[in-house]
């Protein structure tokens, strides 16, 4: 039998429903009541529920559009079984107040976008330097009064992102390292130059690559997990508890992190850049058997200590570049599990852009002061 | 086996590797009443819950749920009977990167083929049943208060209108006012849905005020079930400190019951 039978009746639809009104059958039953809904036009509804076996807020919902077909209009129920009545007049009661959402659309959305990345682009540079000078403001009150400061969370947080990330650095900038050599003699040797290509993997590996490879690799490594912790640490209010206990979270949770970051970053610079240097040679050896001594004292002749200067140079400001965004974006999380994972996505991407803009700032400032 | 039992456990043991938590226990749940279990801290309360709807694994006993033996059903049997329960966890468990009322839609999208127009009509419709109104039906979790996730929460255990409802503690972390309205919103729910409810809780008020039956662990077991009544008669001790100590005689006082 059909759940639901319509028959006009001079100005009037009558609608008998039956059988089963669950979740389970609301795919079939849906379109039966919408069919029924267009059948009736402008006539009156009358509906009969005498025969509805069982019944649940799915079946209750659709009969709810029956009764209120047209909007505002009472339509008569008939033959109400005793047990419906409670949930019907509970669906009528919360349906009844419950409006319809108005979604906002504008039409000009695309202008409205680009104005605001332009205001959260401001905001974003708001937030860095406050947190630059959050940071200071921690670092001046340690410096006056250096019991203040956290040794066994400094001494941790070296190990993690210091000590810990070392076999991953080596391997990378080994690799990098032969890489630039390999490709150095490959074109170097079209016009009988081969043996320059030792100048181009000293001059680029402790000017530039080294220390960008290294703090690409700290940024991603050890800046997403700063803003991971910090941002759980937001979530389940651990940085509220210690306000609450009269801490500064930057003194007690930033400044032990950045501060490693800053120690951690030259030191992990310079295993960097020798290691490139060593994957270099390596590759100079069998790939055109230059024997280790020459390669070395190629090398002697074709960089000088203010090569490496100018690279051990940056680390340090981009170790803070690094640390202060992790920070800033760990403490900008919300609520959300998903706004943890865009934070640590937004502090990763950012800190990455930040530190080749400062390279490229650096380039232009040691071309200036002739390094 | 009691022949309405909905939920029928027997000689349930559960364990770690070096304890027993649940030490051949029985217990039946009978269609349409609401049951609540009590029992220490850390006694085995939340374990029974959580092996009941099978999230800890027993090591003996059985467990009939609306008739089907979960240990013998077909997977896809036991994945029907999972539609028929809904679940209040301690904490909510909203999905946090849903609104509320897209937390609610989120059981039917899987399981039903409601179009989105009935399913956010009958999302709100339970929004609107646990009192939490349109507008605050498009916020997310972290913008509730404690309260509205509790309700938001049930809202969702009631996404696929099931027959059984487990709650666990649904009343731990809101002040008296709002867990009576909870516990009200409970009978409600139960009488206009027909559900049938089992609720792990330490509130004493919801125990008087809506539980039909109570049952008490003590030591992996149950002691002692029944009425309000018979559990005030029970003469073990920890439920006589239970049920009977300072702050449940004042209790007791104010509904109008006198333990004895």
């Amino acid at each position: 039998m059909q759940p639901l039978r319509s028959a006009v009746r001079g100005d009037a639809l009558d609608i008998i429903l039956s059988g089963s009104w669950t979740s389970a059958h609301v795919a079939a039953l849906e379109p039966l009541v919408e069919h029924a809904l267009r059948d009736a036009q402008n006539r009156k509804i009358r509906v009969d529920l005498g025969g509805i076996a069982e019944i649940d807020t799915f079946g209750a919902c659709l009969l709810e559009r029956l009764l209120r077909a047209p909007p505002g209009a009472e339509t008569p129920a008939t033959n109400v079984p005793e047990r419906m009545r409670g949930l019907l007049a509970e669906i009528d009661r919360v349906r009844g107040t419950a409006g319809l959402r108005v979604e906002k659309k504008t039409r000009l959305g695309g202008i409205e976008a680009i104005g605001r990345a332009t205001v959260n682009a401001g905001a974003d540079l708001v937030v860095f330097v406050e947190m630059l000078g959050r940071l200071g403001d921690a670092l001046l009150r340690v410096l006056r009064d250096p019991r203040r400061l956290r040794p066994i969370s400094v001494v941790y947080q070296l190990d993690r992102v210091g000590l810990r990330a070392v076999p991953i650095i080596f391997l990378i900038t080994f690799l990098i390292g032969g890489i630039i050599s390999q490709q150095g003699i490959f074109h170097f040797r079209k016009f009988g130059a081969g043996d320059y290509a030792v100048d181009l993997v000293g001059i680029l590996v402790l000017r530039e690559i080294g220390v960008l490879i290294v703090a690409i690799m700290v940024a991603g490594r050890s800046g997403s997990s700063y803003t991971a912790e910090l941002g759980s640490m937001k979530m389940r209010e651990e940085i509220d508890a210690l306000y609450t206990m009269g801490l500064d979270p930057v003194e007690v949770l930033l400044l032990p992190r950045v501060i490693a970051l800053v120690c951690a970053l030259p030191a992990l610079t310079f295993f960097g850049s020798i290691s490139a240097l060593f994957g270099g040679g390596l590759v100079e050896w069998f790939y055109a058997g230059m024997s280790p001594a020459i390669y070395i004292a190629r090398l002697r002749d074709a960089v000088s200590v203010a090569h490496f200067e100018v690279g051990i140079t940056k680390a340090p400001f981009m170790a803070l570049v690094i640390g202060v965004v992790a920070c800033a974006e760990g403490l900008r999380v919300k609520g959300s599990a998903e706004s943890l994972g865009l934070q640590t996505t937004t502090s990763v991407v950012k800190s990455i852009f930040l530190v080749i803009v400062l390279d490229g700032l650096f380039a232009m400032f040691f071309a200036g002061i002739g390094m | 086996m009691d022949a309405e039992a909905v939920i029928s456990v027997r000689d349930l043991v559960v364990g770690f590797p070096d304890q027993v938590v649940l030490d051949h226990l029985s217990l039946d749940i009978r269609r349409g009443e609401i049951l609540g279990l009590v029992g220490a801290s850390g006694g085995g309360k939340s374990v029974l819950l959580r092996t009941i709807i099978g999230l800890l694994a027993k090591q003996d006993g059985r467990i009939n749920i609306l008739g089907v033996d979960q240990d013998s059903a077909a997977p896809q049997v036991l994945r029907g009977i999972e539609r028929r329960w809904g679940v209040l966890f301690q904490q909510g468990a909203l999905f946090s990167s849903l609104t509320t009322r897209q937390n609610v839609e989120f059981p039917m999208r899987e399981y039903l083929d409601a179009s989105p127009r009935l399913r956010q009509d009958v999302a709100l419709a339970k929004l609107g049943m646990v009192g939490i109104s349109t507008e605050d039906s498009e916020k997310f979790p972290s913008e509730l208060s404690g309260g509205m996730t509790k309700r938001a929460a049930l809202a969702r255990a009631l996404a696929l209108d099931p027959e059984i409802v487990f709650l666990d503690e649904p009343t731990s972390g809101l002040d008296p006012i709002a867990a009576g309205d909870f516990d009200a919103l409970i009978k409600t729910l139960q009488q206009t849905l027909g559900l049938t409810v089992f609720m792990v809780t330490h509130d004493l008020d919801s125990l008087y005020a809506v539980c039909d039956r109570i049952a008490v662990l003590v030591d992996g077991k149950i002691i002692v079930q029944g009425p309000i009544a018979t559990i005030l008669a029970c003469e073990h001790p920890w439920v006589k400190a239970y049920f009977r100590g300072k702050r449940t005689r004042e209790t007791a006082r104010a509904l109008g019951q006198t333990p004895h």
